[in-house]
């Protein structure tokens, strides 16, 4: 693994407008620190995609079937033809470049392939040549080029620099979602067997067991088991959760990380305290062991393959038979959700529409899907006065939100975890607009990026988000980070603990948790963190 | 794949230099994991936290989360890491020669 330069070097950048003459003869360097493992044989064979063996991006020989170049040519033929959007981004851009700036991966690197416009112009160039009447006529004039083996892994190089974010298309005037060209691409490449392993293992693990880790059904109940003693160590309640409940009204899922990694696991934590915590008001609702993630890699895989992992929340909906479905915190889940679902695998008809059981709202943005994010559902519960909530419990924090991509440009959750927040602690404040909401950011690790390997890459791609919140630390003394996605806490401790060690990061329902007030509850001292509250500090 | 010579026997690695299985772990990787990360010494300390690991792996096909392998070990992470510079999953788990979890970790 490559040693990682320290920040005074990381963040000495070079935006010189690069000369994009001759662009098309440079060829990519594959540089440790910025490119993931290739996918391993065993990873791809299990959910049987093509030319599984071992490979390594940085040998000179990748592999690739003999025909490799008919293969990527059919591939992106039967894309054009299957999905409108896909020619029209391949053909409307017309370079003026309002995108090129707003990258978190040009930002932190500076390198010009970076630049959205051109990210494109690397699949545009070939689709002209292949394609487009004046592309085989002209060639380079009319910017088109030969698709080779060094196109091919320029191509690799840059689309797996790319977390699908979609900061770029807020910007652009035409609309072009770079994510969905990046999508393409990256279906193309695995056709070749060319994903990275970091994506292909938690795909093969999630096709398996039901979640990206490879947890499977008892070792899922342990985990449980042992936040159920940490909530009553505590708080003096012992939650009693379900798993796998027939007849249950509510499947909850959420991604499998929140019951791993720190901290995600005390945001785990919350969702069991409120789910107890609304048990007498009628709240009737199982954790699966099965449909145990709600992150879906196969996103950053293919269409179909994220259609195959999605389908396994609803079968197991299904297989319990529920009403509707609960989800996590979690960033793209809700982006395959919203957006993807209904077409895959919808409409979920043997779902009924989503009512909040305690509140009776009906989540009318959740008809077709018959699932809600746990953010909206516990909006509802303190617009309806339904938590009894303490947020001076919360006061040891200075706290600022960051929208993931994916929730907020994927979903328009904007509203709804600010409320949330400002109903459970006293100090709030805002990043920069420019770095929030629509335009917020990317953590710089998503679309599964977030390796040990390409940690160079992911601290640069991290710099936008951590200087916003370095900010927000040097004005108000933000110490704590909140957000809604469980790869943001997975990746942001790492990016913040390199730019901003003081900041913190916790998940939203970490900090109701902390705050719900229960009956018969005993004193509380400590947060789940076992920290101590403010004013239960021991005397040095 | 990468492999190395320790004490006459042949290990096979992955990119980050974890052993390839671990089924193929003994005494001596453990040994070679020690030369790697620096540690002076193998305590009793270590090869407890090594035995918590891998009695976790062997019953649930996964390493513990970080907090499960404080609470049994009854280390503090901050201890744990004075044990293993590189961390409980670069480092112990390294040794113990259990894979890297994946996903949103």
């Amino acid at each position: 693994m490559a040693d990682t330069p320290k920040p005074e070097e990381l963040s000495k950048i070079d935006h010189a407008p690069p000369l994009m003459e001759g662009w098309m003869d440079v060829p990519a360097e594959i540089r440790p620190g910025i490119y993931c493992y290739g996918a391993k044989a065993k990873n791809l064979a299990a959910v049987g995609m093509p030319n599984a063996r071992d490979w390594n991006p940085a040998d000179e020989d990748w592999k690739l079937p003999d025909n490799w170049e008919q293969i990527v040519e059919e591939g992106m033929k039967d894309r054009l033809d299957k999905y409108r959007s896909f020619k029209l981004f391949m053909d409307i851009c017309v370079r003026c470049g309002a995108c090129a700036d707003k990258c978190h991966f040009f930002i932190g690197s500076g390198d010009p392939k970076n630049m959205p416009v051109m990210r494109a112009e690397l699949l545009r160039s070939v689709y002209r040549k292949k394609f487009t009447a004046a592309g085989k006529i002209l060639g380079k004039i009319a910017g088109a080029r030969k698709l080779t083996e060094e196109v091919l892994k320029e191509w690799w190089t840059y689309l797996y620099q790319c977390t699908e974010c979609r900061r770029c298309s807020v910007f652009c005037p035409y609309g072009i979602d770079m994510a969905e060209i990046t999508i393409m691409g990256r279906e193309l490449t695995n056709l070749l067997g060319l994903n990275i392993d970091w994506i292909a293992g938690p795909v093969a693990n999630c096709n398996r067991t039901g979640n990206h880790l490879g947890i499977q059904p008892h070792a899922y109940k342990d985990m449980i088991d042992f936040f159920v003693d940490e909530i009553e160590e505590v708080t003096g309640i012992r939650v009693e959760p379900d798993l796998n409940r027939k007849g249950a009204e509510i499947l909850f899922v959420t991604p499998s990380g929140d019951v791993f990694a720190d901290p995600g696991t005390y945001t785990a934590m919350g969702y069991l305290m409120l789910f107890h915590y609304l048990k007498s008001q009628g709240l009737d609702i199982t954790w699966s062991t099965y449909a145990s993630e709600g992150g879906n890699f196969g996103f950053f895989t293919s269409h179909e393959m994220a259609k195959r992992l999605n389908a396994k929340m609803y079968a197991e909906a299904k297989r319990l038979g529920v009403k509707w479905i609960l989800g996590g915190e979690c960033g793209h889940m809700w982006r395959v959700v919203h957006q993807y679902m209904n077409t895959w695998n919808g409409p979920a008809d043997f779902l009924e529409e989503p009512v909040s059981p305690i509140t009776g709202t009906k989540f009318e943005t959740a008809t077709g899907t018959k699932m809600v994010h746990i953010i909206e559902f516990t909006a509802d519960l303190m617009r309806n006065n339904r938590l009894k909530l303490d947020p001076s419990r919360n006061d040891n924090l200075i706290v600022t939100f960051h929208d993931s991509c994916n929730t907020s440009r994927g979903m328009g959750f904007l509203e709804e975890p600010r409320y949330v927040i400002k109903n459970v602690c006293n100090n709030f404040y805002e990043m920069p607009p420019n770095t929030i909401r629509e335009q917020t950011f990317c953590c710089g690790s998503g679309s599964g990026l977030n390796a040990g390997e390409d940690m160079e890459l992911r601290m640069r791609g991290g710099l936008p988000r951590a200087n916003a919140v370095k900010h927000v630390h040097e004005k108000y003394g933000v110490n704590m980070l909140s957000c809604i996605c469980a790869l943001d806490r997975a990746v942001l401790p790492t990016s913040l603990g390199y730019w901003v060690p003081e900041v913190a990061v916790t998940g939203v329902h970490e900090m109701v948790a902390n705050a719900l007030v229960f009956e018969g509850e005993k004193e509380r001292t400590t947060n789940l963190r076992g920290e101590p509250l403010p004013g239960m500090e021991e005397e040095e | 794949m990468a492999s190395i010579e320790f004490e006459g026997k042949t290990y096979n690695l992955d990119e980050d230099g974890f052993i390839d299985d671990f089924k193929n772990w003994d005494e001596g990787w453990m040994r070679y994991v020690k030369t790697q990360e620096g540690i002076e010494e193998l305590t009793a300390e270590h090869k407890e936290v090594i035995n918590v690991l891998q009695d976790y792996y062997r019953k649930n096909g996964i390493a513990p989360m970080v907090r499960i392998l404080s609470k049994v070990t009854k280390f503090k992470l901050k201890y744990i890491y004075e044990l293993f510079p590189s961390g409980p999953g670069k480092g112990a788990c390294k040794m113990a020669g259990l894979p890297k979890p994946t996903g949103c970790v």
